[in-house]
């Protein structure tokens, strides 16, 4: 596949990246320019920001590609990544802002001044922003290999490099208006393919999404296999595909079902019931818990917060993030949809999370209008892998430089910068067979089993103890990583034990807030002193100057 | 600028220079019966008086009792739908426009359902405030 059109355009994403972030370094001369754009950010300004260092990898390609795949029951992906703006703002933003805390582990020193409790914090911002960059690099090394054919290690490292680059030099000014733009540019490059996808349905007599047959080729097609899978022929053959396998199939052909995915119409159409089991049931719910309460958690949304100039700023500017990302959650589930009609082979072949990238291409044909559109999206998606690994890097640096070297300098935070991005980089090239949506995913099981009790206890409630809340960091976080390992290194499971460990969020964050209650109540003797001045200071508006 | 402007607000006398004028003795008693009562408040906030711990009790209360309220507004509203969907498939077939209606309740509905509970959020939090802001200012009230 050759679009003259990609390549220049995500040279074009890249260089004003770069350009806004050199922009950004003439403007940014302090420390505290490079570290809250010394707070001199607009809400609106900051919301774009924050919905544009939100909208990763995973929601700009990997929800379509849920969708293609397994159909409405995973729609409770966007809706739980746009939730999780809800929960943070209902119980965390203005309190947050308002403790003055940049990072998580600042947050832990100022509201229980323990020092070893901010160490162990420290560990896991940096675990997790580790395991959500390392797909951001990876969903850029596939999608350029999707595109243009260049091997995978050069779109990773493509982004890594840029990443580091920009983050080291520009500092949290600079990213504050290259996110903002990159939202716009997100939204767009969803945006305006989708409605010539729309008109293209209409203009082909609107092909059914599931005809009574089953899926079928439009036009005929030659599958190369990428992942191992058993294919059911529709004449009931089961045959055995192993990667580099080419199938052909005529037009009108109906596609084979693949073990894993939802083709028959009914599956993919309605949700699951409960009368097989309730393992689907008690997924859907995991799933929920995580994506509502793991957003709180997440290192690189956190830092955004102490830009605001006080709290009411930040409560607005979360509800601007909430309709933000809202807005563009709309348009992946068009992109899932019409993928069933256009792009039926991404089933047979395993890489859906392609849907987003070659569905212009395919519904649209071969013409100037299909590959511009092609190029639109391909730039989008370079736009959230820079942002998302962008934002990943300023916090993880950030903590790195104060809690690992020591230092506040802006050469101290360069130098954390480096490191920070190298590693993921590493990773990045040596794991390359990770579902880029699953590990997200688990990055949020995570943060919501560690971080969000953390947060919520300390914000509202006056008996959480240091040692309590350190007991519920490492009970739960380290439940869900063990979930997290198990998943991703261990022997394939089935049954409750795979469901258990691939969706731990309903056991793993009840696990946590339970362990953090009970030895907070046991060890009620370290309260630390402050916590009726430290409740005040979180609690009450700044319009008192107290 | 006029020397109007320049002149200082009636009732603190300017410092003059010169002799240093006879010291007026303060007694305690006096200052509470004429000082500000808001900024009597205030300080029994800072200084952790049982007065103050209650007040800022209080507003974490109205706070808390907000967030959980709206959440368990979600819970059920958006919560629900599992669970309904699995007991009662029947609902997973309706269809609204050509459209299943778990596609329209999730992939369009949904959001603009979290957006009115978080604007319904920011206008009642600001309100809370604004009553401790008001107690606080005039306690007698």
């Amino acid at each position: 596949m050759s679009n003259g059109y990609v390549v220049p355009a995500i040279v074009a994403v890249t260089l004003v990246t770069v350009g806004i972030g050199f922009y950004g370094l003439r403007l940014a001369r302090t420390t505290s320019d490079f570290l809250v754009a010394s707070r001199a950010v607009s809400p609106t300004w900051n919301a774009a920001a924050i919905g544009g260092e939100y909208l990763s990898a995973a929601s700009f390609l990997g929800v379509a590609g849920l969708i293609l795949k397994y159909g409405v029951d995973v729609l409770w992906y966007p809706v739980g990544f746009a939730a999780g703006y809800l929960a943070l703002l209902l119980f965390v933003a203005a309190p947050l802002r308002r403790s003055g805390a940049f990072t998580l582990p600042d947050f832990c020193e100022v509201r229980l001044g323990s020092r070893r409790l901010r160490t162990l914090a420290t560990a896991f911002v940096i675990f997790i922003g580790w395991l959500y960059l390392v797909p951001q690099l990876q969903g850029a090394g596939l999608t350029l290999a999707t595109l243009t054919g260049s091997p995978y290690p050069v779109g990773a490292l493509l982004v890594a490099v840029v990443v580091t680059a920009n983050v080291a030099l520009g500092g949290m000014r600079a990213i504050t208006f290259v996110q903002a733009f990159q939202y716009w540019l997100k939204l767009t490059a969803l945006a305006v393919p989708a409605i010539f996808l729309a008109l293209q349905w209409q203009a082909d007599a609107r092909p059914a999404v599931t005809p009574p047959d089953g899926p079928a080729f439009r036009t005929a097609t030659t599958v190369v296999v990428e992942h191992r899978a058993t294919l059911t022929l529709p004449d009931g053959d089961i045959r055995e595909v192993r990667p580099g396998d080419r199938l052909d199939f005529a037009a009108g052909d109906p596609v084979p079902e693949v073990s894993g995915a939802a083709i028959g119409a009914t599956d993919w159409l309605l949700p699951d019931t409960a009368g097989d089991d309730d393992r689907s049931l008690f997924a859907t719910y995991s799933l929920i818990l995580a994506t509502f309460l793991g957003t709180m958690g997440l290192p690189h949304v956190l830092v955004r917060f102490y830009t605001n100039p006080d709290g009411a700023a930040a409560r607005r500017t979360t509800l601007v993030v909430l309709a933000l990302v809202g807005v563009f959650y709309l348009l992946p589930t068009i992109y899932g949809v019409l993928g069933r009609i256009y792009t039926p082979q991404l089933l047979v072949t395993g890489q859906t999370d392609a849907v987003v990238v070659l569905l212009p291409g395919a519904a649209l044909g071969d013409g100037t209008t299909g590959r511009l559109l092609a190029a639109l999206v391909a730039a989008g998606a370079f736009a959230a892998f820079l942002s998302t690994s962008s934002g990943l890097l300023t916090s993880v640096a950030g903590v790195i430089s104060t809690d690992v070297l020591g230092r506040g300098s802006v050469r101290g935070f360069r130098l954390a910068t480096v490191i920070a991005g190298a590693v993921p980089a590493m990773l990045a090239l040596n794991v390359s067979g990770l579902d880029v949506s699953q590990v997200v995913g688990l990055a949020f099981a995570v943060a919501a089993s560690s971080f969000c009790p953390l947060l919520v206890l300390g914000i509202w409630w006056r008996g959480l103890t240091d040692l309590g809340a350190a007991a519920g960091v490492l009970v739960g976080g380290s439940a869900a990583i063990g979930a997290v390992l198990l998943t991703v290194l261990g022997p394939p499971l089935t049954g409750w034990p795979a469901t258990l460990t691939t969706q731990p969020a309903a056991w793993t964050v009840p696990l946590a807030f339970t362990v953090m209650v009970l030895v907070s109540m046991a060890s009620r003797r370290r309260l630390p002193r402050d916590v009726g001045t430290t409740m005040l200071r979180l609690h009450t508006p700044e319009s008192l100057r107290l | 600028m006029t020397a109007a402007e320049e002149q200082q607000p009636a009732g603190r006398p300017a410092p003059v220079p010169g002799p240093p004028r006879q010291r007026t003795r303060i007694v305690l008693a006096e200052v509470s019966r004429t000082g500000n009562r808001a900024d009597r408040t205030r300080s029994e906030l800072t200084q952790q008086t049982r007065v103050g711990e209650t007040l800022v009790q209080g507003l974490v209360r109205a706070q808390l009792s907000l967030a959980l309220r709206l959440s368990l507004l979600v819970l059920i509203g958006l919560g629900g739908l599992p669970w309904l969907f699995a007991i009662a498939p029947t609902v997973g077939r309706v269809t609204v426009f050509g459209v299943n209606l778990p596609w329209l309740l999730l992939g369009v509905a949904a959001f603009p359902f979290l957006i009115v509970v978080g604007w319904a959020y920011v206008r009642l939090a600001e309100r809370n405030e604004q009553d401790f802001v008001d107690l606080v200012q005039r306690p007698e009230r």
